[in-house]
């Protein structure tokens, strides 16, 4: 039986100018994605994955083409959803882990996990402290982000990512500030999500991570390349 | 976690910033508290030394007061004297209740101070004058026998200065006679307390005054007209009528009057605080772009930004204002030996005198002044967009 669709994308456009230059950074791409599967999103420098990572993360806009997150219209529909609105989509589908983690210095690991529960109520805060023992941080708790290895500082950000419960986790570069051991680690750890159901979306150049999902998304100039 | 936690949390992580800018409030706090404080406690003990004279008019002799005043600092010499029948026609008066006559006269004391200054000598009647004063009570001994006996009272202040006790002699510059310490006051808070009071009659054979005043306390009956009566007085030749109600009236219009240049360098000094939190604020904002864009993304509302910003704000005015509050308090007796010093004929009692509702007023004005220089940093964060926060990390 086919797992639900959780992401779909059609034609998927992003536009800039610089100057009188226009850019395509995102040119016609369209993907979907489903519950527990992951996807690595490989390609150059500059090639747009990032941006096509932001505008199915709902942080950014498209030019054009739709999506739709969780079986809502998100863009390309009649109306444009509200700041509010998109905010409220991430709230409930997403949870972000970027490659220099953005821990905040002062909270200690718990509080940074726990953080987004101090603005709203985060359906896995929970099962957190499960989570911290399945990441392997549960010792490090009262720890602050400057006391923990470049590892650490990762699975106590993807654990951030896990508090509000999200269907879908998107990783930009999970790996890019680890070395080969930890980035093994997080290699591990994101399957597992994938393998508890989460859709599991990352853009990466580590190969052997990008190996290790179950479809490769490779974007150059804007367009698919290869899937 | 709550967002005061976070914002809690986010002010210790630049530390000196942060008591620098707390320190500032503190100070503006504190400027503000001690100025109110001490216009009020001016104010408190003017009212209660005209209130405490025990008389409601003052007649005193025809002539300009402060030519007076300059003359008796030279010597003594320059007093103005009334004639001492003029109690008789004031007595005529239906209004009044009592009177009681005084007569003030100043001698060079070469050995009071360094070089020496004005001892001054109030002449007052036996009979009138302590009904006059109940509030006055004796640390020892008690008033004169008579108006012509040549006894001392001492205020308490008075008698800590001429290191005197009752049955001492007390020495008068110039005369020859001895007078005898025979009662001392206990402190009353009032000018009494550093005044000498001899017996009146003792006074004018003393100095060669015989047959003259310097004053006649006139006290009022009860529901009477006292503007009725002061229109009479101001009748008779050669004196003046100081009404005590005028008195109090005009300083306390001078004493407003200061209050808004007072209130004025206490506001200058919340602006230049408000405009410290401005900065602090901001520049946090502006070091945590970033961040604030993470959190964003992770599903917090522009609302809930302005609140973390905004609580930040709340604290750091909260915990300066009471700081400086609490400054004012123990600084209180300080800042009132700086008054007495630089103005040494301020009111008796209290000069700083603060308490809950000026603390309260002190605090909630700062902390409104705070919030409100917080509400520009926090409208700022909470408009900062996800992306381009994330962005500008990697740029």
């Amino acid at each position: 039986m086919e797992k639900e669709i959780v992401i779909s994308a059609v034609n998927i456009s992003k536009v800039y100018r610089r100057g009188s230059e226009e850019v395509r950074a995102v040119d016609g791409i369209s993907f979907e994605a489903r519950a527990g599967e992951m996807v690595a999103v490989v390609g150059p420098s500059g090639s747009g994955k990032t941006t096509f990572l932001n505008i199915i993360g709902c942080l950014d806009n498209p030019s054009s083409g739709t999506l739709q997150v969780g079986g809502r219209r998100i863009f390309g529909g009649r109306g444009e959803l509200s700041e509010r609105e998109l905010t409220l989509i991430r709230r409930e589908m997403f949870g972000y882990i970027f490659q220099k983690f953005y821990l905040i210095p002062t909270l200690t690991v718990e509080e940074n996990i726990m953080l987004p529960g101090a603005f709203y109520k985060a359906p896995g805060a929970r099962e957190v402290y499960g989570v911290m023992k399945s990441l392997g941080i549960e010792r490090r708790l009262r720890h602050f982000p400057g006391e923990l290895s470049g590892g650490e500082m990762q699975r106590v950000a993807i654990a951030r990512a896990l508090v509000n419960g999200p269907k879908v986790i998107l990783a930009d570069e999970p790996t890019g500030s680890l070395d080969t051991r930890r980035a093994e680690e997080i290699r591990e750890i994101l399957r597992d999500l994938a393998g508890q159901g989460i859709a599991v979306i990352m853009v990466t150049h580590n190969t052997g991570l990008a190996r290790s999902a179950d479809r490769i998304l490779e974007i150059r100039d804007g367009k698919v390349h290869a899937a | 976690m709550t967002i005061y936690t976070i914002a809690y949390k986010n002010l210790l992580r630049k530390k000196t910033r942060t008591a620098l800018t707390a320190g500032g409030i503190a100070l503006s706090a504190w400027v503000l508290a001690t100025l109110l404080g001490f216009n009020r406690g001016y104010q408190q003990g003017l009212n209660k030394d005209i209130d405490n004279m025990g008389f409601q008019v003052l007649l005193t002799a025809k002539g300009c007061p402060y030519e007076a005043a300059t003359l008796m600092l030279k010597g003594g010499v320059g007093l103005r004297y009334m004639p001492a029948d003029v109690v008789k026609t004031v007595f005529k008066n239906p209004e009044v209740d009592k009177v009681t006559p005084m007569l003030m006269h100043g001698v060079f004391d070469p050995n009071k101070g360094e070089n020496g200054a004005i001892a001054a000598y109030l002449g007052v009647d036996a009979a009138s004058f302590p009904g006059m004063k109940p509030y006055l009570d004796f640390k020892q001994g008690g008033w004169f026998t008579d108006n012509q006996a040549y006894e001392a009272v001492l205020g308490y202040e008075a008698a800590e200065l001429e290191q005197r006790e009752v049955g001492d002699k007390l020495l008068i510059p110039g005369v020859a006679r001895d007078i005898r310490v025979v009662g001392i006051l206990n402190r009353s808070g009032t000018q009494d307390d550093g005044t000498i009071f001899l017996p009146i009659t003792t006074v004018q054979n003393l100095f060669n005054r015989r047959g003259m005043l310097t004053g006649l306390g006139i006290r009022v009956k009860k529901g009477a007209d006292i503007s009725a009566l002061e229109n009479r007085l101001y009748d008779l030749p050669d004196v003046q009528v100081v009404s005590m109600a005028q008195v109090k009236s005009t300083i306390m219009n001078l004493v407003n009057s200061a209050r808004v240049i007072v209130l004025g360098i206490a506001g200058i000094a919340i602006i230049i605080a408000m405009a410290g939190v401005i900065n602090t604020i901001l520049m946090s904002v502006m070091e945590r772009y970033a961040e604030i864009g993470i959190i964003k993304s992770m599903g917090a509302l522009p609302l809930d930004i302005f609140r973390m910003i905004w609580m930040e704000t709340a604290l750091l005015c909260g915990f300066g204002g009471a700081a400086g509050i609490g400054l004012a308090f123990v600084t209180a007796r300080l800042a009132e030996a700086a008054v007495r010093y630089f103005l040494p004929y301020a009111p008796n009692g209290a000069l700083v005198a603060l308490d809950w509702r000026i603390s309260g007023f002190a605090f909630l004005l700062i902390t409104a002044g705070g919030l409100a220089s917080g509400i520009y940093p926090a409208w700022r964060a909470a408009r900062v967009r996800p992306l381009e926060a994330i962005r500008s990390e990697g740029e």
